[in-house]
């Protein structure tokens, strides 16, 4: 299949993506030097922020603009989730809220868990 | 000299002497280097859409690309001084999650491949899943009672 690759390096949507998912990354890197907040901590507050600003819809926006920029970061994770969760909701209701969030994320999920326990077979510590 | 006045000199010592870490350096690191990332992932899903596919689908690969890719160069131990030079540059993005399965699933190999890798995979990732998952609930939650996103958006 051909590819169009002037489509694949268009200069604006890369700029766009960089300049977003750097300023996502410099706000973790001040949490992290001006808040005594471990990584982990500040992980769940990227994704715990991503699912409700994806539940607000604001964060739909943001990807809208930035593309990758903004579902690379974590809290891009976290409004799969919420994203997911309301369509769910949408289709089968209640049982929805907890099945939808799992669903939309399972496949960066499973696909991974079993990539992550290759990498830890093949390589020592 | 009483107990708390020495703490408080000896807090005053540490901050003397510790190196201030330097924010600013730092920062600029974080963002070429949480850019790029997200940059190679954009050049990714511009591929992907190239070649048809819709935007989950592109979205999915490319974070399984990403995990795939930082979970080798952790396995190379290159992950590490990248982490350390471009701070949460590396660790915001999905590549950051995917280090933090697999070193401890990595160090903890030793002690078996059910509890040690099986066990230890999610000491990190544990919280950001189980944080992430409930308040995708609560998401869903709210939405079945208000039935509409725009009510909350002001």
């Amino acid at each position: 299949m051909d590819i169009n690759w002037a489509n694949v390096f268009e200069i604006s949507s890369l700029l766009k993506c960089f300049i977003v998912g750097g300023l996502i990354c410099v706000i973790g890197q001040i949490l992290i030097d001006k808040t005594k907040l471990t990584p982990a901590r500040i992980l769940v507050i990227f994704v715990t922020t991503g699912a409700i600003l994806g539940g607000l819809g604001i964060y739909q926006y943001l990807v809208d603009f930035a593309g990758a920029g903004a579902t690379v970061p974590l809290t891009g994770f976290g409004n799969n989730l919420a994203k997911g969760a309301i369509e769910a909701v949408k289709e089968s209701g209640l049982v929805g809220a907890f099945t939808g969030g799992v669903k939309a994320a399972a496949g960066r999920n499973c696909g991974c868990r079993f990539l992550w326990l290759h990498r830890s077979t093949y390589f020592k510590a | 000299m009483d107990p708390l006045e020495s703490k408080k000199t000896y807090q005053d010592y540490v901050d003397k002497k510790s190196p201030n870490s330097k924010i600013l350096k730092n920062c600029f690191n974080a963002f070429w280097v949480g850019g790029l990332i997200c940059t190679i992932g954009q050049v990714i899903l511009n591929i992907c859409k190239e070649r048809g596919f819709d935007t989950q689908t592109s979205g999915t690969i490319v974070s399984i690309l990403l995990i795939g890719i930082s979970a080798f160069l952790t396995g190379l131990n290159l992950f590490n001084k990248i982490g350390k030079f471009a701070g949460a540059g590396s660790l915001i993005p999905i590549t950051g999650f995917a280090n933090s399965i697999v070193s401890p699933a990595m160090e903890y190999k030793s002690e078996g491949y059910v509890m040690g890798v099986g066990g230890k995979m999610f000491t990190v990732a544990g919280p950001v899943l189980v944080f992430g998952i409930s308040a995708s609930i609560l998401v869903g939650i709210i939405y079945l009672i208000f039935n509409t996103q725009s009510v909350t958006l002001v």
